[in-house]
């Protein structure tokens, strides 16, 4: 099977030639349920490097959370089970490193922020003692001076008024405020990595858009590696340097971004870049991948996406497609791209 | 918050009336005479009873009755039994022998409930877990008056270890083991309760939240954990400390502690309406203003709570 | 609580709800019909119901189980315990009384009485509290405030001490006049859990929907808000019909409840507590048969609510 990084990530040229901060090897992770054994992520494989976005897309159930939890060391185990795999920190594999050490790793030098930050924010602590608890848990600061530095932190993140606010609590601020904070938060330790697990979904529109470019500049500024998890094809566009498209558990596509809105090269690709609504549609009816994801316990034979595929031969329902280099018509190799589809190059040129 | 108290306390006083109406017309209107009832099989001199009737204002209708009484409750005048003793001199015997006993029940409750609660819930689905359900099920379904006995006869006849009643209300070693039945019920609801709370909140984001950070275990129990999980048992344990007061009726007869629910019991028996409403009346306050308090408690434990 | 013995959580966070509910799109799965697959795999519920269809069939046939008669005496049998005769199987090793009536048929029929007040009490309870609890939190208004105190004036007497109170004034109680006591003091409790749920259930969307469409209000109640509110009601019912026998037990153990000629559980302890060192069959056998009719119901309440909570699935 073809890894990403033997095929040499684009995106930013200074990130290029450093060695990845993260590396995701093979890794397969499964659930024990009731039903029986789910398989939520199948071999995924990918990389990191510092100052890098990389962007994680998929559906619900296509394993992107679960490889972020599995890499944070945060997965509920039972019932979740580390099958298979490496990841690499710097090198090193931290599923074989003690649980101390990987608890030193954890917000100090890779960071998460999630989802809903109203429910991810402890209702009953004040934001200044959540944030402060960052330095008093991993650099033994006093109480008074984190809770300074937890003000500090919430200017950065442009919080209005933090000095009066630092005392109040999560349910006292404003949805894209308490994102803010989350980012805050993962920021505190200035660590080399931040995953991001849809940071912007469950906010308003405008807020988003806020929020997403806060974190992108800090990014910038303090040259992290960001994984971005999310499902909405447009949130990644200007932000992610390259996507890793996820489809039950595995990785079905890889890219440099713009050359995967210009030219998909895995029929999934296509079909969610096709259900993006466009102002030139209008009035047409809007594209939607037929069939619904595949249930975890029982994933199709050959390319899971076979039953739902357009362009699906009998090839694709007995083997399992590799992740295929991806050349251009005249042979050469397409920096940084991948597909595991049997007939990516129709799909690339068609 | 003050103004919300003064809500609160002006909120009660109709449910204070509502609550004595109801006692006083339970022990007033049903059928029973009690003065007959105090002659037992003997003729009663008519003249008597009428006297008797009138200094207990039993001929009065209840309209008038009733008012009459709230008057008195209000200037402390929680009236005489039929033996001619006040009714607060009944109290001031009984209620301190209550108290020593409810609060050592009480501490009891905390002390094993949330121990119990606390080793399944952190330990859920293990073995320790399962054998804290199996005790808690144990303890709700043998009614209070069944493990009294039962704890009598094994610790304090056959064990020997203490007395089978309490002969001496003022030892707390004889106490404790009225107060151990008294709070097993309790302390069974404490362990679920907290139990439940636990695995509702281990599950929470915030949990995950507190992961990713790196901090050390202790701390996501203790600080994370621990801190939200107890708001709904510590406000259980507020409205239950007056229940321990009212409710020792059964636990007090079976280790003849003489206090306030023996001494409610015996006035039930004996149709001794106006001891049984006094007690009553006292026993309503109690809980009343319990029950503000846990709602207080709630507020300062739970930012969320805000009243207005 | 027994979720202990099952809980494998389901694939958590994203992947859970849309990689297994496909796999069973062709049947709808409503909240019931996933409680009861979830109940029939419950050892607890297994268990506890087995224990309450035997309750009733004893309840219902106790003649099935004896020919021995609950109030035929003996003296010569005064006290006998099994070790007192040698041989423990037979219909008389539960032992005798002190009036020499066999413990074994006397435990059978006074099944009856628990049941009968523990059926009908949560019957009167949940009827008359759940009516009032759905209609005061539906219209909300006067009736709501009305119901709302009722409910706060009822909670300030414990309901084995008012149950003491009022059931102190009848001379001659049966098994209707406990039922009548603890219904009449227990509905508020039902009362309360209703209308918080119909609360909740009518500000949903489907709710709405039915009253944009033009629906009538009494169809509204019955079709949309009674079905969805219904969950914490059973919850609570079942547990409750437990604490109602024990109530019953406990009130004609303190010699305010039933009464003889009625058998009882709670007469039978009463009147073993005397004798408790001497002869301690004839407590243990009652308080036995009290304690797993009590478990068995608070059991199956326990079964339900874990069945019907999603949350703790």
């Amino acid at each position: 099977m073809t890894t990403i990084e033997k095929t040499n990530p684009a995106g930013n040229p200074a990130a290029a030639d450093t060695a990845p901060l993260l590396e995701v090897r093979d890794l397969h992770v499964e659930f024990v349920t009731r039903e029986g054994v789910a398989q939520a992520v199948n071999g995924v494989n990918y990389s990191v490097s510092a100052g890098e976005t990389l962007a994680v897309l998929g559906e619900s159930g296509s394993g992107k959370s679960v490889t972020a939890q599995t890499i944070m060391g945060i997965l509920d185990m039972p019932p979740g089970r580390i099958a298979k795999g490496e990841i690499l920190y710097r090198g090193e594999d931290m599923l074989k490193m003690s649980t101390e050490q990987r608890r030193r790793i954890r917000g100090q030098k890779i960071a998460m922020i999630f989802q809903d930050a109203l429910s991810s924010l402890n209702p009953v602590l004040t934001v200044g003692y959540q944030l402060g608890e960052m330095f008093r848990v991993h650099q033994g600061m006093s109480k008074k001076d984190a809770r300074a530095k937890a003000v500090e932190l919430m200017d950065r993140v442009r919080i209005p008024a933090a000095k009066e606010r630092v005392d109040q609590y999560p349910h006292q601020f404003s949805g894209g405020m308490r994102q803010r904070i989350m980012i805050a938060m993962a920021l505190a330790l200035e660590p080399d990595l931040i995953i991001a697990d849809e940071p912007t979904t469950a906010l308003d529109v405008t807020v988003q858009a806020q929020v997403m470019d806060l974190l992108a500049e800090l990014q910038r500024e303090y040259h992290m590696g960001l994984i971005l998890i999310t499902h909405d094809l447009g949130v990644v566009a200007d932000v992610a340097d390259k996507i890793a498209v996820m489809y039950a558990g595995r990785i079905v596509e890889t890219a440099p971004v713009h050359q995967l809105y210009k030219n998909p090269a895995h029929p999934y690709t296509k079909g969610l870049l096709q259900s993006i609504p466009r102002l030139d549609q209008k009035g047409q009816e809007l594209y939607a991948i037929k069939g619904l994801p595949p249930n975890l316990l029982r994933i199709p034979s050959g390319c899971a996406f076979n039953p739902r595929c357009e362009m699906a031969q009998d090839v694709c329902r007995t083997d399992v497609p590799a992740l295929h280099r991806v050349t251009d018509a005249d042979g050469a190799e397409l920096v940084g791209r991948g597909s595991a589809c049997h007939f990516w190059k129709e799909t690339l040129r068609g | 918050m003050g103004r919300y108290v003064a809500r609160r306390l002006l909120q009660m006083i109709p449910v204070f009336l509502g609550t004595t109406f109801l006692v006083f017309m339970m022990v007033y209107s049903l059928p029973g005479d009690p003065i007959k009832a105090m002659f037992g099989d003997h003729a009663a001199d008519p003249a008597t009873v009428a006297h008797l009737k009138h200094q207990y204002h039993l001929d009065m209708p209840w309209w008038q009755h009733y008012p009459l009484y709230v008057w008195q409750l209000l200037h402390g005048d929680l009236g005489q039994t039929f033996g001619g003793v006040d009714v607060s001199q009944v109290l001031s015997q009984a209620f301190p022998v209550t108290i020593r006993l409810a609060l050592l029940a009480f501490v009891i409750e905390i002390v094993v409930g949330l121990g119990l609660g606390l080793l399944a819930g952190l330990r859920r689905g293990k073995v320790a877990d399962k054998l804290v359900l199996v005790f808690t099920l144990l303890v709700i379904s043998v009614p209070v008056f069944v493990i009294g006995y039962i704890c009598s006869t094994v610790f304090g006849i056959t064990l020997a270890w203490t007395t089978p009643t309490v002969q001496d209300s003022n030892n707390l070693g004889q106490l404790l083991l009225p107060a151990f039945v008294l709070a097993s019920l309790s302390l069974a609801y404490v362990a679920r309760l907290t139990r439940t709370s636990l695995v509702e909140n281990v599950r929470a984001d915030y949990m995950r939240t507190a992961m990713a950070k790196g901090l050390p275990r202790r701390r996501i129990i203790v600080n994370h954990l621990l801190r939200n999980s107890l708001i709904p048992v510590v406000t259980f344990l507020g409205t239950d400390l007056g229940a321990l007061m009212g409710g020792a009726i059964v636990t007090e007869g079976i280790f003849n502690v003489q206090g306030v629910g023996n001494a409610l019991y015996r006035a039930i028996r004996a149709s001794e309406g106006p001891t049984v409403v006094g007690i009553v009346s006292v026993l309503v306050i109690v809980y009343l203003i319990s029950s503000l308090l846990v709602d207080l408690l709630y507020a300062v434990l739970d930012p969320r709570i805000r009243y207005a | 609580m027994p979720d202990v013995i099952e809980k494998e959580a389901a694939v958590p966070g994203s992947a859970s709800a849309p990689a297994t509910a496909p796999a069973k799109a062709g049947k709808p799965r409503s909240l019931w019909s996933d409680a009861w697959r979830d109940l029939r795999r419950n050892p607890f519920f297994v268990v506890s119901a087995a224990l309450i269809l035997l309750l009733v069939v004893i309840t219902l046939w106790p003649s099935l189980f004896t020919s021995v008669g609950p109030r035929d005496a003996d003296l010569q049998h005064h006290y006998l315990g099994a070790a007192d005769y040698g041989h423990v199987f037979g219909a008389d090793w539960f032992g005798y009384d002190g009036q020499g009536r066999s413990i074994y048929a006397r435990v059978l029929y006074g099944a009856r009485a628990s049941v009968i007040v523990g059926l009908c009490v949560t019957a009167f309870v949940t009827v008359l509290g759940g009516l009032l609890g759905m209609l005061a939190g539906y219209f909300g208004g006067w009736l709501d405030t009305l119901v709302s105190r009722l409910t706060d004036i009822f909670f300030g007497i414990p309901l084995l001490l008012g149950c003491l109170v009022v059931l102190n004034a009848f001379t001659h109680r049966t098994v209707w006049t406990v039922v009548l006591a603890l219904g009449a003091l227990g509905w508020t409790q039902m009362a309360r859990v209703m209308r918080g749920s119909v609360v909740t259930v009518k500000e949903a969307d489907y709710v709405t929907a039915a009253k944009a469409l033009g629906a009538g209000t009494t169809r509204i109640l019955l079709r949309h808000i009674l079905p969805n509110a219904i969950a914490p009601v059973i919850v609570v019912a079942t547990i409750a019909l437990g604490g109602y026998i024990s109530t019953e037990a406990t009130l004609s153990y303190l010699g305010i409840g039933l009464q003889d000629p009625t058998v009882s559980w709670g007469i039978d302890i009463s009147s073993a507590q005397n004798v408790i060192r001497t002869a301690p069959h004839v407590l243990f056998f009652p308080a036995g048969m009290l304690s797993i009719t009590v478990l068995a119901f608070i059991m199956l309440g326990d079964a339900v609510r874990d069945a019907l909570d999603p949350k703790l699935r």
